[in-house]
Order: C-alpha cells, then sequence, then structure tokens
C-alpha cells in the first residue's frame, strides 16, 4: 500500500475526529460565560445548577477533545516528516504559542472551575471560566494561523531548500488567517448553542416545568440565531471572497464553477462527474457567484479548466461537502430564528415537533464543521503548501506502509470506542437531576 | 550566548517541568495500580484531578517548541520513534479518558476498565519516555543525510530499557512523594514506604545506568568534567536524592517532594550537559549527529518564539502556582470529585 495515502488517511481520521470536540467546547465555553456570569450576580440556584450541568458537559467534552489532539501534535513529525523540514521555521511558532498561551490557560483554569467551585470567591470562579473561553478561542487562533498558512502562504522565502521566514506577522496574518478565523469561531458559536439547545429541548420534554431546560432554551435559541447569521454573513461571505481571490482552483472546485466565464453562475444543487469536469441536471443562479465573489455581476470567474489538470483538487467531494455545509448553514438560521419567534410568541415550550427537531439537530453543527474542514482542505489539494509544496512529497520517507497502517487501526479503534462511549455518556448527563414530570402538569 | 544555546536551554526547561509536574501524575497512575480499595482508587484520581491536564500541557509546549526552535530534529525523532510514538501517545489518551469515563457508569467491570487504562496507560508512558531517552542519550543510527537507518526492535536496546527502568523508579519516587501530601492515614503511611523504596530502586538503577553509559555513550562524558555546570548540577543531585529519604522519615512530605523534584532537575540537567551541543546523536558516525547548529530554525523564528515564552511563561508559571495553592492538601471527595 501507499504510505503516502494511508498517512493522509490516518491524518484525515484524526483530524477529523478531533475536530468534533473543539467547537463544541468553545461553544458552550462561552455560553457558560454567561450562565456563570447571571449565576453569580443573582444568586439563584437554578442558574448554579443549569452552570453545574453544562459544565460537566464541557468538562468531559473537552476531556475527549484533550485526549485526541495529543497525537495532533506529534503528527507532522512522525507521518510528515519532509513536511516538518520544509515548513518547521514557520510551520512550529503558532503550534508553539497555541501551547504558551491557550492550552495552559484552557487546562489550569478549567479545572479550577470545576473542583474550585466551593474553594475560589465567586468572582474568581466566573473568571475561571472566561479564562477557558479565552482560551479557547486563543487556541483556535493559533491552530488556525498555522493550517491557513498552508492555505495562503506568505511573509517568507525559499531558501536552503525550505521556507524561512521572512516576518512574523506576515506570516501570522497571511491573506487567509482571519477570514477563516472568524467563520471557525462562529460556527463553533454555533455548534455550543444546538448542543445546548438540544440538551434544553430533551429536559423539556421530559419535563415541562424543568427551569433548567425552560431557560437554557430562551438563552440558546436567542444566541444561536445571532451566531449562525454571523457564520453566513458577513464571515462565510468573507471567507468565500477571500478564496475566490487567493485561491481560484478551490474556489472553482467548491463552487461547481468547470469553464472560464463572466457572470459566473451560483449552483444550487448538481450532479458532478469528473472525467471531463461537468455538472448534470443543475439548478443555478446566473450571475450571483460572480457578484458574491467580486461584487459585480459580470465579473470573470476562473473556471477548472484554466488549471493544469495535476493541479486541480478533487471535484466531488469538495463540491459536495461544501454545498451541504451551506445547506446546514441556511438551516441552522431557519431553526434557530423559529425558536426565537416562538420565544417572542411565549410558544417556545409547546411545539413538541420543534423540541424533538432541536434534540435531533445537536450534531449538525458539528456535521456542518466537518464538511467545511472538508472543502477546505480537500479544496487545497494536491498541494500540502499551497502552490509550494506537493502532498506527495511531504511524508516520512523512513517510516514503512506497514507501521501507519498499524498506527491507523490503534488510533481507529480506540477513537469508535471513545467516540460511541462520549455520545452515550452525553446523553445520561444531559437528564442529570431531571425531575419525573408531576401528572397534574402535563397537558391534557 | 547564541539563540540556538538559548532554546537548548528552554527546551530543557520545558521538559524539566513536564518531568517533574506529569512525573508525579504518571507515578501516582504507576501506584494506583496497587490500590486497595475504591475509596483509595478514587483518592488518586482525585489528587491529581485539577491539575494533570495543565502538567501535560508541558509535553505539547515542548513539542510545539522543538517544532519550532530544531524543525529537524522534531521531523527525525518523531519519525524515527514512529511506533513508539504512537504507543506512548495511545497510552496518554486512556490515561487521560480514565479521569472522564470512570465515574460516570457504577458497575465494577466499567470501573475496573478505567483503572487499568489509568495505571497501564502511565506505566507504559513513563516507561517508553525512559526508553527514548536513553536513545537519544546512546545516538540512534542516522546517515549523513539526516534519515533515521534502525528499526523500532533496535530502539528497544538494552541500555535504552535499563534507562527506561530509571524513569520508572523516577516517576514512582515522585508521585508517591506527592501523594504523601494528598493521602492520609494507612494509605499515608505505605506511600511514604514507597517513596523510599522507589528511592532505593531509583538510587540502585542510576548508578548501573551510569557505570553503562561510559560504555555505551562515551561521547556523553567527553569533558564534562571541565564543566563547571557538570559539578554543580552534581552536587545538586546528591543533596537532592539524599535529603528525600531524609525528609520523608522526618514526616516533612512538602520538602520531601521538593527534593524529589530537584533529583529530576538535576537529572535532566546533567543529561543536557552531556549531550550539548548536540541533541541527536548519530551512532552511525557522531559526525552525522544533529546539534543545535544544523538542526535549528533561523534566528529570526527563534527570537520571535523567545518573544512569545518571555510573554507566556512568566502567566503560565503565576497562575500555575495559584491553583496549586488552592488545591493544596489532602484529597476531600465531594459531588465534584471524579
Amino acid at each position: 500500500m501507499d504510505p503516502v495515502l494511508l498517512s493522509r488517511i490516518q491524518f484525515a481520521v484524526t483530524a477529523g475526529f478531533h475536530f468534533i470536540f473543539p467547537p463544541i467546547t468553545i461553544g458552550l465555553a462561552w455560553l457558560l460565560v454567561v450562565v456563570e456570569w447571571r449565576a453569580w450576580r443573582s444568586g439563584d440556584p437554578t442558574y448554579v445548577e443549569m452552570g453545574k450541568l453544562f459544565g460537566k458537559l464541557l468538562a468531559f467534552t473537552f476531556a475527549v477533545g484533550v485526549a485526541t489532539g495529543i497525537l495532533l501534535e506529534f503528527q507532522f513529525g512522525t507521518n510528515w516528516a519532509r513536511y516538518s523540514k520544509f515548513v518547521g521555521d514557520i510551520f512550529g511558532a503558532p503550534l508553539a504559542a497555541e501551547g504558551v498561551f491557550a492550552f495552559f490557560l484552557e487546562s489550569t483554569f478549567l479545572g479550577l472551575y470545576i473542583f474550585g467551585r466551593n474553594r475560589v470567591p465567586k468572582a474568581v470562579h466566573w473568571l475561571s471560566i472566561l479564562m477557558v473561553a479565552v482560551g479557547s478561542v486563543i487556541s483556535a487562533f493559533w491552530i488556525l494561523v498555522a493550517n491557513s498558512w498552508q492555505q495562503t502562504p506568505a511573509g517568507f522565502a525559499v531558501r536552503h531548500r525550505r521556507a524561512e521566514l521572512e516576518s512574523f506577522w506576515g506570516a501570522v496574518f497571511n491573506p487567509s488567517t482571519l477570514p477563516r478565523f472568524f467563520h471557525t469561531i462562529t460556527a463553533s458559536l454555533v455548534a455550543g448553542a444546538f448542543l445546548m439547545a438540544g440538551v434544553a429541548a430533551y429536559r423539556v420534554l421530559r419535563n415541562r416545568d424543568d427551569e433548567i431546560g425552560r431557560r437554557a432554551l430562551r438563552l440558546s435559541v436567542l444566541w444561536g440565531l445571532v451566531s449562525a447569521i454571523l457564520v453566513v454573513f458577513p464571515f462565510g461571505h468573507m471567507h468565500g471572497q477571500q478564496v475566490a481571490r487567493t485561491q481560484p482552483e478551490k474556489f472553482a472546485a467548491i463552487e461547481g464553477l468547470y469553464t472560464s466565464q463572466e457572470g459566473a453562475p451560483l449552483v444550487l444543487f448538481g450532479l458532478v462527474k469528473d472525467r471531463p469536469p461537468q455538472l448534470r441536471a443543475k439548478i443555478e443562479i446566473p450571475g450571483l457567484a460572480s457578484w458574491l465573489a467580486f461584487g459585480d455581476f459580470d465579473a470573470p470567474v476562473q473556471g477548472i479548466d484554466e488549471f493544469p489538470v495535476d493541479e486541480r483538487p478533487p471535484l466531488w467531494i469538495t463540491f459536495v461537502s461544501f454545498h451541504n455545509m451551506v445547506i446546514l448553514g441556511l438551516f441552522f438560521i431557519a431553526a434557530m430564528a423559529w425558536g426565537l419567534l416562538q420565544r417572542w410568541r411565549g410558544r417556545l415550550l409547546e411545539g413538541r415537533r420543534y423540541l424533538k427537531l432541536l434534540v435531533f439537530a445537536v450534531p449538525l453543527p458539528v456535521v456542518a464543521c466537518q464538511f467545511g474542514w472538508v472543502a477546505a482542505e480537500v479544496g487545497r489539494q494536491p498541494w500540502i503548501v499551497y502552490h509550494m509544496l506537493r502532498t506527495s512529497e511531504a511524508h516520512s520517507q523512513t517510516v514503512s506502509a506497514g507501521n501507519v497502517l498499524f498506527s491507523i487501526l490503534l488510533f481507529g479503534v480506540i477513537y469508535l470506542f471513545l467516540g460511541a462511549l462520549w455520545v452515550y455518556l452525553m446523553v445520561r448527563e444531559a437528564g442529570h437531576g431531571l425531575q419525573p414530570a408531576v401528572a397534574k402538569e402535563v397537558p391534557a | 550566548m547564541d539563540l540556538n544555546t538559548i532554546w537548548f536551554l528552554l527546551i530543557g526547561v520545558l521538559i524539566i517541568g513536564y518531568a517533574v509536574l506529569d512525573g508525579f501524575d504518571l507515578g501516582v497512575g504507576i501506584l494506583s495500580l496497587f490500590a486497595r480499595s475504591e475509596h483509595e482508587r478514587r483518592v488518586y484520581l482525585n489528587a491529581i484531578g485539577p491539575v494533570w491536564d495543565g502538567n501535560e500541557v508541558w509535553l505539547l509546549t515542548g513539542g510545539g517548541a522543538l517544532f519550532a526552535a530544531f524543525p529537524i530534529v522534531y521531523a527525525t525523532v518523531f519519525s524515527s520513534f514512529y511506533l513508539a510514538l504512537m504507543l506512548v501517545v495511545a497510552a496518554l489518551i486512556a490515561r487521560a479518558a480514565s479521569f472522564e469515563f470512570r465515574g460516570k457508569l457504577a458497575g465494577p467491570g466499567w470501573r475496573k476498565l478505567w483503572d487499568w487504562c489509568f495505571g497501564l496507560g502511565s506505566l507504559v508512558a513513563g516507561l517508553l519516555y525512559g526508553v527514548a531517552v536513553g536513545n537519544l542519550i546512546r545516538g540512534i543510527p542516522i546517515d549523513e543525510s539526516g534519515n533515521f537507518t534502525g528499526s523500532f526492535v533496535g530502539l528497544l536496546n538494552p541500555y535504552a530499557i535499563l534507562v527506561g527502568l530509571v524513569g520508572l523508579a523516577m516517576f514512582t519516587m515522585q508521585g508517591a512523594a506527592y501523594m504523601c501530601l494528598k493521602a492520609e492515614g494507612e494509605h499515608l503511611e505505605r506511600m511514604r514506604r514507597w517513596t523510599q523504596g522507589g528511592w532505593l530502586a531509583f538510587i540502585v538503577l542510576y548508578l548501573l545506568a551510569t557505570i553503562v553509559s561510559i560504555f555505551a555513550a562515551p561521547h556523553a562524558f567527553q569533558g564534562v568534567l571541565g564543566n563547571p555546570l557538570f559539578w554543580v548540577l552534581s552536587l545538586v543531585l546528591i543533596v537532592a536524592v539524599v535529603y528525600v529519604p531524609v525528609a520523608s522519615r522526618a514526616a516533612r512530605y512538602g520538602r520531601a517532594f521538593l527534593a524529589s523534584s530537584g533529583t529530576i532537575i538535576a537529572l535532566v540537567g546533567l543529561a543536557a550537559v552531556g549531550m550539548f551541543p548536540r541533541i541527536v546523536p548519530s551512532s552511525t558516525d557522531l559526525a552525522y549527529s544533529l546539534t543545535i547548529y544544523n538542526a535549528a530554525s533561523t534566528p529570526r523564528t527563534q527570537t520571535a518564539m523567545l518573544i512569545i515564552a518571555l510573554i507566556g511563561m512568566p502567566l503560565v508559571i503565576a497562575y500555575t502556582a495559584y491553583i496549586y495553592r488552592v488545591f493544596k492538601g489532602k484529597v476531600v471527595l465531594t459531588e465534584d470529585s471524579y
């Protein structure tokens, strides 16, 4: 078997599995900053209990994120030694900065937050969840700096057969860092809001009088709508425009634009055929892709045909994952807008079907994050560093295919086991402390 | 002092931070294999509950710093130690998961599973760290273009395993010294005996390993006798190591723990003195070794990293010290505990 392919599979599996957890952690941490603030200022026991419930879910999710994140810190060296040698002068610094500025902050203060509730002053306790939330955002920033540099490398010069740093800030704020940072953070807020909303809906469905569930529901639909809008506009839009400018072949692939044209249409639906690249049964809006990307309905957009065959990303997977992400993103806005409308009409607790929808929608923001990530990373192929280094020339030559196969199986088994247990135990914990509904209050 | 040397020192500091802090976590995990009751098992978990995750960050930051400051070492060592490193990571995952998963369900089989994950995960990780250090001291087969030409089995040589056992004894001593601050009653008494037993095993194995090293890794002794740092660290090592059982017998557990930590600091320091300026000696030909110069990133990157470290690390040390103060004292199990 091909060791490069195996290493790619391993990276996709381990990074993809890890990436289930951080968006939830980031989103939930910020919601807990709000909940714990109220608990502290009002002293209301319901908010205290709410903080404990969601604090436990946060700690549990964070732990699985930590456990699955360890490998990622080492995997560049173990499986991608030639890549590490090529980018080491640039890529290591953000990883180290993430450790210094974020991991220590998150881990230390999460311990204080979970175990220190009765040991430290209330202000310090609130500060500890704030530090967890701040740390999680700093962490996202630095890892996205590293990843964005692979997408749109800047601030360097190639010397001695490697990329050498020319400008630290140029590399940090390369063209895609900020759009991707804001897009990812707001997506994480959506993931946190849907988790809280799902848990709350689950509790209210079981017992309409569950005060934790009622308050969490009201908070999360408002929070969820605001973040679901932000993730699409302005941040998703900004990110799309940046890709159109800086990585035109990725833009062409995700949008399904296979021939260069002025006034490129926005493809809403299509069936991708690879050879030759074409879309069947497509539904499109003329000129809209040009307008979205460049603010002009007649702007020329490069199609995939303009790029050499060996520099094109895979078409099917990028198109499908990008479009699924967008569909989910629009669904999140609709779902939360409906919730907020119901809240204003005082009927948020009435619609059982809507509440059930919220329960089953919990995993969807995570699924959307995975689609977005696949579109971004597969869209970068065949490059590991865009236009600088090919993925096929970046793996560790001294690591055999057998070794990689062994580690894929090892971590595949561990991750499946952890993932299944995580889901099962999250559901169990979600109903923690729930009182059985009193018979007379069940609606007739 | 040039930037390369500064970064050699700073990575040494990160390794020391990790060895001292996660050292007691690993030791506590190893000791938990000998726990006598459910209550005792929970005391082990909760003794390190609020801090273990922060301690492990020293490893992640060390990995990142190595990547940034000496990328060639990061790439070469991690790809050379491929299978060993995968096993370490699997062990660390098992260990990390056990904290949160164990208490979530009540079944005895369930708890037993996570007890084994916690204990064996700590044991395997602790042993393999020493094996890795042993290989790095002795040197690994690297050819002239910096590629590893050895095998996984070759890394499991007797010398490396001996160093692995030194590490295991050291972590056990450190873990037991820490548990003396956390356990009570009969459990405390046993931890005291473990501190002294771990200490004895450490002394014997360390002396043996030092003698073997003179033959197995002669390059690590070149010129050290003329290096004042060698003498200072040796003195620290002797004072610290002698003081561990003295303090432990006198029931001065805080001091015994500091002495045990001092031992680890001196030991890592001495290993660094022996290796400098090499980071990975080549056992094929010493001239092919990776050094702080031929494996480094550019001065610009090392400067940027230095600024990051100077801003970040004092903050880290300050709030880490704070959290240790908050959780000072014996373990009290509450509803928030694991």
